[in-house]
């Protein structure tokens, strides 16, 4: 199995983040700051303007 | 030889009443769809100056992802697991019908997160929140029986953890997550209807009662050059 397989591979068990009570696995983690970065993101940057406006 | 045309029918007919009284059910469904929701509203040209934000986008790219995983998942249909899982175009679809789904939770929940936030339910939209959380939820149902149909170890596990999830809330008996032909024909022909028909009625809804304002919006009858100004009443 190559390695670029082995990154997205679905086939073995996921990597597991642990801090006490709170148990993740990392490609949940990943998908959750995604979204997150992407909703700031949205509120905060400008969206360009019409150009029948300017 | 010669032919003769036959006499031209002079019996009046009898007079067609106008579209707008006839009783037949179709021109009353018609009258009423229009009335509440005509075409200016059901395919507009203009928004208003709110929705000129990143956060109203996240509406339109679910759709164009949920297109992307209905075409998509149509090919896999025809073609059958033979080709999907064994050339090179089948891989590929086969990916693009999965990472669609990614993105399509993805935009969802942005959608789901900036809608709660600007409480979209204002302003007569209930059952526009409504059908919305129930696409969600459906959507849900239907990722799931897709993750089940993969056939592979991940799916094997996924329906083994479901199966005691699904006993443990008592509705085992009526949803076995084991029996890979119920949840074939659940995920390839009953759950994307279900999807489907209420994103439809989600987003006439979205047309027919307009793009929920933020929070804070002016209305438009207010004169631009005294926006902000705390002695103008709105």
């Amino acid at each position: 199995m190559d390695q670029t397989y082995q990154v997205a591979g679905m086939n073995d068990p996921a990597t597991y983040l642990s801090w006490g009570w709170l148990s993740i696995s990392l490609p949940n983690l990943i998908v959750i700051v995604l979204m997150v970065v992407l909703f700031v993101l949205a509120i905060v940057l400008p969206f360009p303007k019409d150009r029948d406006q300017s | 030889m010669t032919t003769t045309r036959p006499a031209a029918d002079t019996t009046p007919s009898p007079p067609i009443p106008d579209s707008a009284e006839s009783p037949m059910w179709t021109s009353r469904l018609r009258r009423a769809w229009l009335a509440k929701l005509p075409p200016d509203k059901l395919l507009p040209d203009r928004q208003p100056a709110y929705v000129a934000s990143w956060i109203y986008v996240f509406g339109v790219l679910t759709l164009a992802a949920f297109l992307v995983i209905v075409v998509s998942g149509l090919a896999l249909a025809f073609a059958g697991p033979a080709w999907y899982h064994t050339s090179s175009l089948g891989h590929f679809t086969n990916s693009l019908h999965f990472w669609s789904v990614q993105l399509f939770f993805v935009f969802m929940v942005i959608h789901l997160w900036g809608k709660f936030w600007m409480a979209a339910w204002r302003g007569r939209r209930a059952m526009t929140w409504i059908t919305g959380v129930v696409a969600f939820l459906a959507s849900i149902g239907t990722a799931f029986t897709g993750y089940l149909m993969q056939t592979n170890f991940d799916s094997q596990w996924i329906s083994f953890e479901a199966k005691d999830g699904l006993n443990a809330v008592g509705i085992g008996a009526f949803f076995n997550v084991t029996n890979l032909g119920q949840v074939l024909l659940l995920h390839a022909c009953l759950l994307p209807l279900v999807v489907g028909a209420i994103v439809v009625w989600h987003v006439l809804l979205v047309r027919r009662h307009g793009v929920v304002p933020p929070i804070d919006a002016v209305p438009v009858t207010q004169p631009a050059d005294t926006i902000g100004d705390p002695e103008v009443p709105r």
